[in-house]
């Protein structure tokens, strides 16, 4: 990336290269590949990954989107997690689909996953690896901070798709702060 | 300044970052005759003023220093001898006394121990309100300050203290405080969140933030 020229008094978002970010990912999971046993190893470690990098994108976010309130329903969850999140960081929106009854689980369906350009899983790996576990875990890291527990996992995988399973769990009260409950 | 104070408070309550605006303390000096006529006493270990105000000593002013040798909590070397500030001052022999006071000033354990109140505190009024769903704090006032405090939805509160003059354009300063804090805190690698903020660039980033705030007086996002 090019070193800032000015200091930036004012800080808007800025835009590097898809490509620089889907090739540093894919390096990421080659390395990991070499060092941990098992792709299952491989996946929690990206899960993981995600998870602390979901931590400090949710204020991240929050600091740019002012319009963003607390949600008090799953339907806000995935539309500002379909409209805004997935556009902000990752230039592509996601469709929400497959609810269920109860209306606390739904699907994100990227249809051109950003992550997996130019990118071939070998068929050995490919019925253990979950190639954009980082999404699930930045995604669960995320709404963490926003008080609610979630599980995330990869429903569907395809070279260019991904369909991404949101479960609610709970909401974390222990952690939601004085005014918002 | 306009902006006296800049606190960023932890989801716990705890104070992770504090910033100050330069106050020109300079101390009052002064040469006195027996008997003194300003009431000292020791107050946290701090030679303090509680009554007799004049001549720009206030009350909670402290004594700093004693014929020009500093005072160290409560103690001088006197006459080559280390004594109790308050033994020297009522010794009739040790007159002409030239002391020198100091405004009062916030420690950082002060600040610490502030922040934590202002948390419970914001919890409180949130609890206490008569109507639904109310805030915390978002603006309290005295007839010297003005106090703004902007709590994120993670539950990251950002505090302002500035002058009663300071009346527009805060929430866009908040909101601005808030961008940084996202942009070199949580984007620090080395930053673990809810500790406190070392980050010189964080550091510079508000200091021009609020140099920019002082001279437009209005902040446009």
């Amino acid at each position: 990336m090019s070193k800032q020229t000015k200091f930036p008094m004012g800080i808007d978002s800025k835009k590097i290269s898809g490509e620089l970010f889907t090739l540093t990912y894919g390096a990421l999971v080659a390395e990991l590949l070499r060092d941990l046993e098992s792709p299952l190893a491989v996946n929690r470690q990206l899960d993981k990954m995600g998870y602390n990098i979901g931590l400090r994108l949710a204020d991240d976010l929050l600091a740019k989107n002012s319009q963003i309130q607390r949600c008090t329903d799953m339907h806000q969850v995935a539309d500002v997690l379909a409209k805004v999140a997935l556009r902000s960081y990752l230039g592509v929106t996601a469709q929400v689909s497959n609810w269920n009854a109860r209306n606390d689980e739904f699907s994100l369906v990227l249809e051109s996953n950003p992550l997996a350009e130019f990118v071939e899983v070998p068929p050995e790996l490919a019925q253990d690896l979950r190639y954009s576990q980082i999404l699930c875990g930045a995604i669960r890291g995320a709404l963490e901070m926003m008080h609610m527990e979630v599980q995330t996992f990869i429903l569907q995988e395809h070279s260019q798709s991904v369909e991404i399973r949101v479960k609610f769990i709970r909401i974390l009260e222990e952690s939601v702060p004085p005014g918002d409950d | 300044m306009l902006i006296q104070h800049v606190f960023i408070i932890n989801r716990a309550g705890s104070l992770i970052y504090d910033w100050d605006g330069k106050v020109d303390s300079t101390g009052v000096e002064k040469t006195f005759s027996y008997p003194l006529d300003i009431v000292l006493d020791i107050i946290d270990q701090k030679v303090t003023v509680v009554f007799g105000e004049r001549d720009g000593i206030g009350l909670r002013y402290t004594v700093s220093a004693i014929n020009g040798i500093p005072v160290q909590a409560c103690k001088v070397i006197f006459g080559g001898v280390e004594k109790m500030v308050l033994d020297v001052i009522q010794e009739e022999a040790s007159y002409p006394l030239s002391i020198r006071f100091q405004a009062p000033t916030i420690t950082t354990n002060e600040k610490i121990i502030l922040s934590s109140t202002f948390h419970s505190l914001y919890t409180i009024a949130a609890q206490l309100s008569p109507a639904l769903k109310s805030s915390g704090i978002e603006v309290l006032t005295t007839n010297h300050f003005k106090l703004y405090c902007y709590q994120s939805t993670t539950g990251v509160k950002f505090v302002v203290v500035g002058s009663l003059s300071l009346s527009s354009g805060v929430d866009g300063l908040l909101r601005r405080i808030y961008e940084l804090y996202a942009d070199f805190a949580l984007k620090n690698p080395f930053y673990s969140i809810d500790m406190p903020i070392r980050c010189q660039r964080f550091d510079d980033a508000i200091r021009c933030l609020i140099e920019r705030q002082d001279k437009f007086s209005m902040l446009t996002i």
